[in-house]
């Protein structure tokens, strides 16, 4: 019944989209910390660019970013990422579409755990003589990023189900192989059973796991 | 200076401001300078690639409005029917019942952990080899599927999330003057509940307009983004022109959605009538495994 799935290469595809998965996860993390961090900050201007970049990158449709890396950046301004190779210089503009996607998620998850930091918190740091850059990285962040562990495994697993967005612009991921096994094979209900039980397996164990960690570092209040 | 992470400026504090200022806005310039020469090297920026959509009706006639349209069906259609299935789902997970507690669990979790281009691609598929729809119908069939089937959860969840947000009072007291149970939840808890979810609900309508586009560039749905690559060929190559407009449109429509959830959420919460549940748009995220609204 499954002989049909050696032809396929199943486990890669996954692998892409767990790689695509944890490389966007890091670079949407710190630029979505960035992002937050100018937010909250006191200079009008920086404060002026979170805001309008949050609220553009927010409600627009990630396939339009991620076609827009593919054909606008690549095809039609020519940037490549230092990659030669079509399948790597496409992977290489998922992530960073991804990337830029998911920090506007990041950023007003952050935003939200900053605001969760009981005032008194910032208040006695500033009464010590700390600037704004140490009040925010020695105080209120090491804090919000603990109570925010549930919102942001949430961004994660939408990020890991966004990974097939990709697909798109034809990085081998998991959807990609999905559309090539149902045009090639006939086994139309066995074979999205088994992707859907691959996300299903991809999903529930970082919901399960980090919602057990965000308990476990959650500020006691 | 309203907020507590930073003291009132001195002038010291002021000058180095006006420092960060200037050093932001000239990476800001140097960023959008190199984009611009980049644009304009590939002779994007001429009005030739920009005049159809600036200059004339035709390309919003013949390519956007067609498409838009689609977007917007396929959104409403996913919208119109996701809702009451989404009602019921919810209510039938907060059932006494563990004969219609748990399939309606298992449901809901099922299609919130899988990604909505692999349900559309299943359906597809399903149309495809299983009903007779015709090939030009499939792909809008496909996308509204998909979206339902997802948001649809999503929406059990909101939904849940509402009644649950009501005092408890409320239920109580409807029982204590003999009401049933189905009355209870038609008469007394529904009816809040359902202001309470509205600004969640609005914020769901965003995702939804946004995901119709995968069946755009997946699917072959003849929607909005579908338009850019006939557009861009047609009036010869003008990709981030086409891109630019289609994306603007996509970011006035969500933008307008979200600030609706926004004003709707503020005014339910001063509302006098209501018991003062008010369901913000991303309480849902945390009541399960799943990420609502990204």
């Amino acid at each position: 019944m499954f002989d049909f799935l050696d032809h396929y290469d199943l486990l890669g595809a996954f692998w892409t989209t767990v790689q695509l998965t944890v490389l966007s996860a890091i670079g949407s993390l710190i630029w979505g910390t960035v992002l937050a961090a100018m937010r909250v900050g006191p200079v009008p201007v920086m404060r002026g660019f979170g805001a309008a970049y949050v609220n553009i990158v927010r409600n627009t449709p990630l396939t339009v970013i991620i076609l827009f890396t593919s054909l606008g950046l690549n095809q039609t301004l020519g940037i490549s990422l230092g990659a030669t190779n079509f399948d790597i210089i496409n992977f290489r503009l998922a992530i960073l579409g991804l990337t830029a996607y998911t920090a506007a998620f990041v950023c007003e998850a952050l935003r939200a755990g900053i605001n969760t930091v009981p005032v008194g918190q910032a208040e006695a740091a500033r009464a010590l003589g700390l600037s704004f850059p140490q009040v925010l990285s020695l105080v209120v962040l090491p804090q919000a990023f603990r109570s925010v562990v549930g919102p942001l495994t949430n961004v994660l697993i939408a990020l890991t189900k966004n990974t097939t967005v990709a697909a798109a612009i034809g990085v081998a991921e998991a959807a990609l192989l999905m559309k090539k096994m149902i045009e090639n094979e006939a086994q139309l209900l066995l074979i999205s059973a088994v992707i859907a039980f691959g996300f299903v397996c991809l999903t529930l164990p970082t919901g399960l796991i980090l919602g057990w960690v965000g308990k476990k570092v959650a500020v006691k209040r | 200076m309203s907020s507590v992470l930073y003291d009132a400026q001195g002038p010291r504090a002021k000058r180095r401001n006006v420092l960060y200022t200037v050093g932001f806005l000239l990476a800001a310039a140097a960023v959008l300078w190199w984009v611009i020469t980049g644009l304009n090297d590939k002779d994007q920026l001429t009005w030739d690639k920009w005049k159809p959509f600036l200059g004339g009706t035709e390309a919003w006639s013949t390519y956007i409005w067609p498409g838009l349209q689609n977007t917007l069906k396929a959104a409403a259609l996913s919208m119109l029917i996701a809702l009451p299935l989404g009602a019921v789902l919810g209510i039938a997970r907060l059932s006494e019942h563990a004969w219609v507690r748990v399939p309606a669990a298992i449901v809901v979790e099922f299609f919130r952990a899988i990604p909505v281009l692999v349900l559309m691609i299943f359906g597809l598929a399903l149309f495809a080899q299983y009903t007779n729809v015709s090939s030009d119908d499939r792909p809008l069939y496909a996308v509204v599927t998909g979206l339902v089937l997802y948001n649809a959860s999503v929406l059990a969840e909101i939904v849940r999330a509402g009644i649950l947000s009501l005092p408890k009072g409320q239920g109580e007291a409807a029982l204590a003057i003999g009401l049933r149970k189905n009355q209870v939840m038609r008469f007394i808890l529904l009816p809040q509940a359902v202001t309470a979810m509205l600004p969640a609900i609005v914020s769901q309508l965003v995702v939804i307009v946004k995901d119709t586009a995968l069946g755009g560039a997946v699917l072959t749905f003849p929607e909005m983004l579908a338009s850019v690559s006939p557009m861009s060929s047609y009036y010869g190559a003008n990709t981030i022109a086409s891109f630019t407009i289609v994306a603007v449109i996509y970011i006035a429509i969500n933008f307008a959605l979200t600030s609706f959830a926004g004003w709707l959420e503020k005014r339910l919460r001063r509302g006098k009538k209501s018991t003062g549940a008010v369901l913000p748009p991303a309480a849902v995220a945390g009541t399960a495994s799943t990420g609502a609204s990204v």
